[in-house]
């Protein structure tokens, strides 16, 4: 009797599917987090933008959903290796957010409910980069995958795009965040391999 | 729960100091809670090692390893008292 074999092909990969250097491909979608989950519930829940002049813009839970909302089709990159292609996502677009915020800042500092903080340019938030999302593979999204909301910027490495997001501090000088301040590379773009500083 | 015990410094904290410091004493910046090393919440699942005090939840060590360096974010506490032998 013959006996077929697969054989041992380790982590699977098709040869078209193209990752950023050092990468592997994850099927499930691992949980990271830093510390307890925060359960921040909907009616509880608010969005801020504060400017560096002291301006302070306010979205609550309803405010947010009722904003125009885009579907995205994304790979996603964590920096402890794993990539993920194709997540489904549904959120609104900073573009939208921002619209009517009026700064001079170059830099943000993304702000979490929980403690949590990540920096990065003001110009990888907009031109349709970035978006709150709420929704995941068609469903609420997870506390333990951010929810109620999070921020998704899939550019850059996923420490980027902030679980359990409370607001926006725009600055005109940049400012480290949680792990930025904790040897993790300021920029973080996977297809560069910008893991730690100096990389 | 997805924490474990202070003890799981063990390892990479001896890498960079010479004693153990999972048996030292140390000061929240916080609340002020003293405590063992061994007693904080680790979590693990993470780009770096987070610890944070058992009182407050405040961070109070962070340990990111790179490829060829350590960094160690201790801003969190106030002291570390070490016994020696």
């Amino acid at each position: 009797m013959p006996i077929v074999s697969p054989g041992f092909t380790g982590r699977r990969q098709s040869p078209d599917v193209q990752l950023p250097p050092g990468q592997y491909l994850a099927e499930d979608f691992p949980v990271l987090t830093a510390g307890p989950t925060p359960r921040v519930t909907t009616d509880r829940w608010q969005f801020t933008v504060n400017t560096e002049a002291g301006q302070r813009y306010d979205w609550s839970w309803q405010q947010l959903i009722e904003l125009p909302a885009e579907k995205i089709t994304t790979d996603i990159h964590c920096v402890t290796k794993w990539s993920k292609l194709g997540t489904r996502w549904k959120g609104v677009s900073l573009d939208v957010l921002l619209e009517d915020v009026e700064t001079a800042a170059d830099y943000a500092l993304v702000q979490s409910y929980g403690g949590y903080t990540t920096n990065l340019p003001l110009e990888d938030l907009i031109d349709g980069q970035a978006w709150i999302a709420y929704r995941y593979d068609g469903e609420e999204l997870t506390p333990e995958h951010g929810g109620p909301a999070r921020l998704l910027v899939p550019h850059l490495y996923f420490w980027k795009s902030a679980k359990w997001v409370r607001g926006i501090q725009l600055l005109l000088e940049d400012e480290p965040g949680f792990w930025e301040s904790a040897g993790y590379h300021d920029y973080g773009d996977p297809w560069r391999e910008q893991r730690y500083q100096g990389d | 729960m997805n924490h474990v015990d202070g003890n799981a410094l063990a390892g990479d904290l001896r890498e960079i100091f010479a004693v153990d410091l999972t048996a030292a004493t140390g000061q929240c910046s916080g609340c002020g809670y003293k405590g063992s090393v061994a007693s904080l919440r680790v979590y693990q699942n993470a780009p770096g090692v987070v610890a944070r005090c058992p009182h407050c939840e405040e961070v109070v060590l962070r340990l990111v390893r790179g490829r060829d360096r350590a960094w160690l974010d201790l801003r969190g506490t106030v002291s570390l008292e070490i016994p020696l032998p």
